[in-house]
């Protein structure tokens, strides 16, 4: 007999997001991923100007946020041709850099860990073993009996009130919790550890743009000026703090998260190493330019597709080829004005929003018809999955000598097979490495700007085309990016000095999807398919994959005019 | 209050934690909210005598950047917030249940400590469609704030989502999101403003409700005078290259180098209240305008429809109003405003001459 079971909220995640799965003879057999949330931020963006837009889509996701604000301020240079300085090259890549190390370990602890790490085994640890073995991981110096002692005693005591705030009904005891007591006093210990940390790299963008979360961008390069001899700009003092903050945060990823990673991998690498792989195809836009956005060869996450799971070989993408990236809509709220069976590149997207599914208050979806705020993304029509494992097998496919090193030494680390990155452990593990090799090039990027101001370019806005008079009548441009989760794009269309049509097609978009007309399933719905379910009252295995995916659901958004006729559409997540 | 939960002072002590933190403690809440030597006693005393503040926040439409946010804070420290004082029974972004387990810890807190539990709202609630445009567990948001919202001792509004719809409510609001005091049927909600707010006016305003055991002042539009009683423009380090009419003309300019004021290309500061050039960002680092761009007024109602954001509209607040408001203008000059409209400006030439010849100086050493 076949049994629907219902998760609604995924909690630990962005945004709102249901998984409905069947589930026969303890396993799952099929499974529904719907967002069940959309703010409409398109229509807003419509007539309005695009040096305006990174702030707009920047809030489509606080989690990741600068992601959007680079996706936007590539695709207006992108359509009008302008070339940023290479500081301003720079100070976006420490900027990514900055936000990759602080999204990935929050996800890691407090986003995923809970998964992995039973809270309430850690009060029956003994805090000298404990020591001992965080001291055998590494010589993170926050490891002596003493404070692993304290440490217990404050969880004891917060247990023992009754008010367990986040951790109440988790699903401790659960039989798939595996790691031993004084392992997860050292995930609860670094839980907390890496809580007051996060807020400390993320000054990287206070300094470069002003805040944080939602830093400031700038069409054309950064907002920020350079100059050593004056107390109100980018001088000795303030790159000196960018200096030390990215310094401590390579400190904390390799003697924290990775060591963690490591250690909790070892314990649930025999099933979770072969649980979870889902789709076979992988895509990657690849980021951070070392010669300029406009010569992706510079990257150092590389372009490209790999199929299959073949690592010998790498596929070119082309996103502004109107056949390659599509949208589709045969199961969610929407309608296409020539019938819901064709896809949509980007640049010639329309949506007609449209929601069929149950009023709410419901019990279940409509499956078979639509059933998410999410439209489904396919390349050359078939499903991708996008995501740190994805930029570590495009890395590895395309030949890139840092990304393999990475990735071997992982495997050896952890003892498992190259199979083993094809599953749910290695979706999460691939993006512990990727952080590792995030928080050298951070520093590497930050030298390579003291060398060009030591040169004497202190350039960070190119403000040729600034003045839209300088512009065309209508101007197309894509902006492609890697945000923490995935592939990122935004198209423009520009005209009349306006936004004409303003797309985006996020990673949750790829992964979360719900599946195409010919019935094949995007990442989220495919990963589940297979994977066992001790207790269905508690599918903590359900969010082990899910999770490993770092969703993020911030809104499916959609365009359309005051009549209420829907023209164009975004989604973000 | 529940007399059965412990007091924070009783749970510090459990906790293996010495009167001496604990006065550490108070002295540290009480420096956050600025107060003198007297109000530390008054803390003291309060979280001698009170329990851990059970509270549920709920996500409606929103990006997550006040969470975000909130976990940004370095006094308190959020860690110290969610072990040591407040029992955040409910938040979907960090807490360990999921699915009908998160559903039933919600129920559990709102029945259990009722009229007692505070409601911490971030996102705006979608009245079109039957709610169809946000649901969680198969319920619509306006039904579930409905539910939670009934029995909150206390209703606060994170961030310009709740306080005012921020973006998804920018013209034309496909989806109807609406700021949940014009749903909370009467009840006082604090409006936290800000896209996020600022970190550790989050916490402040939790640590003043948890120390008082009253809401803060506030204005007419809901907000903590603490935190907003004052414009951007006013609080502003750049305020007297404004007064004596140096402004950034473009770009990385030469006057951008100098940090000259940010006016002309397009800064809210002059009508934006907001703790920015007070409190700044991420402990003290920096904010906007000291990061080289404007301010955009993302603690304004309606921001998002006052564009473009690099230009100032015809009736917004510049030269000649300002110089009602600041005293210290004696002469005069004439600039033309970037854009739209042009305002007699009134500038302090004496200033303005002590600037430039401060700068002049700072040249020729650099020469």
């Amino acid at each position: 007999m076949t049994q629907r079971i219902v998760v609604d909220p995924i909690t630990r995640i962005e945004g709102h997001l249901r998984i409905e799965a069947e589930i026969k003879d303890g396993k799952i057999v099929d499974a529904f991923s719907s967002g069940t949330m959309v703010r409409g931020i398109e229509i807003i963006l419509k007539g309005r100007d695009p040096r305006d837009a990174w702030a707009f889509v920047e809030r489509v996701c606080g989690v990741c946020t600068t992601v959007h604000a680079l996706a936007s301020v590539r695709s207006v240079e992108n359509a009008l041709g302008m070339v940023i300085p290479p500081n301003a090259d720079l100070i976006r890549n420490l900027m990514f850099c900055a936000q990759y190390m602080q999204d990935h370990v929050v996800h890691f602890y407090h986003l995923h860990a809970l998964d992995w790490v039973d809270v309430v085994s850690a009060l029956s640890a003994d805090p000298q073993k404990t020591s001992d073995i965080a001291k055998s991981l590494s010589n993170w110096p926050k490891s002596s009996p003493g404070y692993f002692s304290d440490l217990q005693k404050r969880l004891k005591g917060f247990v023992e009130s009754g008010q367990l705030g986040i951790f109440a009904n988790g699903y401790w005891g659960h039989p798939a919790y595996k790691l031993p007591a004084e392992v997860n006093l050292i995930g609860v210990a670094h839980y907390l550890e890496a809580l007051e940390w996060q807020k400390e790299i993320v000054k990287v963008h206070t300094i470069f743009g002003g805040k944080n979360p939602h830093p400031n961008y700038l069409v054309g390069g950064v907002p920020c000026a350079i100059n050593l001899d004056g107390n109100n700009a980018i001088n000795a003092e303030r790159l000196a703090y960018v200096q030390k903050l990215l310094e401590d945060a390579k400190t904390f990823v390799n003697q924290v998260y990775i060591p963690d990673l490591v250690a909790v991998a070892k314990y649930y690498k025999s099933d979770w190493g072969a649980i979870g792989g889902g789709l076979k195809n992988y895509l990657a836009y690849g980021d951070l330019p070392l010669n300029g956005y406009n010569n992706p060869e510079s990257f150092k996450f590389p372009r490209g597709i790999v199929m299959d799971r073949d690592l010998t070989k790498i596929i070119p993408v082309d996103a502004s080829d109107p056949q390659q990236i599509q949208e589709f809509i045969a199961h969610s709220y929407y309608n296409y004005s020539d019938g819901n069976k064709t896809g949509k590149h980007p640049w010639a997207g329309e949506t007609n929003l449209h929601y069929t599914g149950p009023k709410p208050p419901y019990d279940y979806l409509k499956v078979e018809e639509q059933y998410s705020w999410l439209k489904t993304p396919r390349w050359k029509g078939n499903p991708m999955e996008v995501g740190p494992l994805s930029r570590m097998l495009v890395g590895f496919a395309a030949g890139n000598k840092e990304i393999q090193e990475v990735v071997k030494w992982g495997l050896s680390a952890l003892e498992a097979p190259v199979e083993a990155l094809f599953s749910t452990l290695g979706r999460t593990a691939a993006r512990g490495l990727e952080t590792k090799l995030v928080a050298d090039w951070g520093l590497e990027f930050f030298n390579s700007l003291i060398t060009n101001i030591k040169n004497g370019d202190t350039r960070t806005a190119n403000t040729e085309k600034w003045d839209p008079e300088t512009w065309p009548a209508e101007a197309k441009g894509v902006g492609l990016t890697e945000a923490p989760r995935g592939a990122l794009a935004h198209w423009i269309v520009i005209k009349d000095k306006k936004i004409d049509n303003y797309q985006l097609v996020v990673p949750s978009t790829w992964n979360a999807s719900p599946r195409d007309m010919n019935g094949q399933r995007s990442a989220y719905e495919e990963s589940l398919i297979g994977t066992p379910i001790a207790d269905p009252e508690k599918p903590l295995e359900i969010l082990r994959t899910i999770h490993s995916f770092d969703p993020c659901l911030a809104c499916a958004v959609h365009l359309y005019d005051e009549k209420g006729t829907y023209l164009h559409q975004l989604h973000t997540f | 209050m529940n007399e059965t939960r412990p007091t924070v002072y009783e749970e510090l002590q459990a906790k293996g934690h010495s009167r001496r933190d604990f006065m550490k403690f108070c002295t540290f809440i009480g420096a956050a909210l600025g107060l003198e030597s007297t109000g530390i006693a008054q803390v003291v005393k309060a979280l001698e005598t009170k329990s851990r503040l059970p509270v549920v926040w709920l996500h409606f439409q929103e990006c997550t950047c006040c969470s975000e946010s909130f976990i940004r804070s370095s006094h308190p420290l959020v860690a110290d917030v969610i072990l040591d004082k407040i029992s955040l029974d409910y938040t979907e972004t960090l807490m360990a249940a999921a699915g009908h387990q998160a559903e039933a810890t919600l129920k559990n807190t709102i029945e259990k400590y009722k009229g007692q539990y505070v409601l911490l709202v971030e996102g705006s609630i979608p009245t079109k469609e039957d709610g169809a445009y946000c649901c969680i567990g198969g319920k619509s948001s306006y039904d579930i704030f409905k539910e939670v919202s009934k029995d909150a001792k206390a209703i606060i509004a994170w961030g310009n989502c709740a306080s005012a719809g921020c973006v998804q409510a920018a013209n034309p609001n496909p989806t109807g999101a609406t700021p949940i005091y014009k749903l909370a049927e009467g009840k006082t909600v604090i409006n936290v403003q800000g896209c996020p707010p600022i970190a550790e006016v989050m916490a402040g305003v939790i640590v003043h409700i948890l120390a008082f055991d009253r809401i803060p002042q506030l204005d007419s539009l809901g907000r903590p005078k603490a935190f907003y009683s004052s414009r951007v423009h006013d609080t502003c380090y750049r305020r007297p290259n404004y007064d004596a009419g140096l402004f950034v003309e473009s770009w990385d300019d030469e006057n951008a180098k100098k940090g000259y004021c940010l006016y002309k290309m397009g800064c809210r500061g002059p009508n934006t209240y907001n703790s920015c050039g007070v409190i700044k960002w991420n402990n003290g680092v920096s904010f906007p305008i000291q990061s080289g761009h404007p301010c955009i007024g993302c603690s304004e109602a309606n921001f998002w429809d006052n564009g473009p954001f690099y230009k100032h509209l015809a009736n917004f607040p510049g030269f000649g109003i300002e110089s009602t408001a600041d005293k210290v203008g004696i002469g005069l000059g004439a600039v033309t405003v970037a854009g739209i409209a042009a305002h007699a400006v009134v500038t302090n030439i004496r200033k303005r001459k002590e600037i430039m010849k401060g700068l002049r100086t700072t040249d020729n050493n650099i020469a």
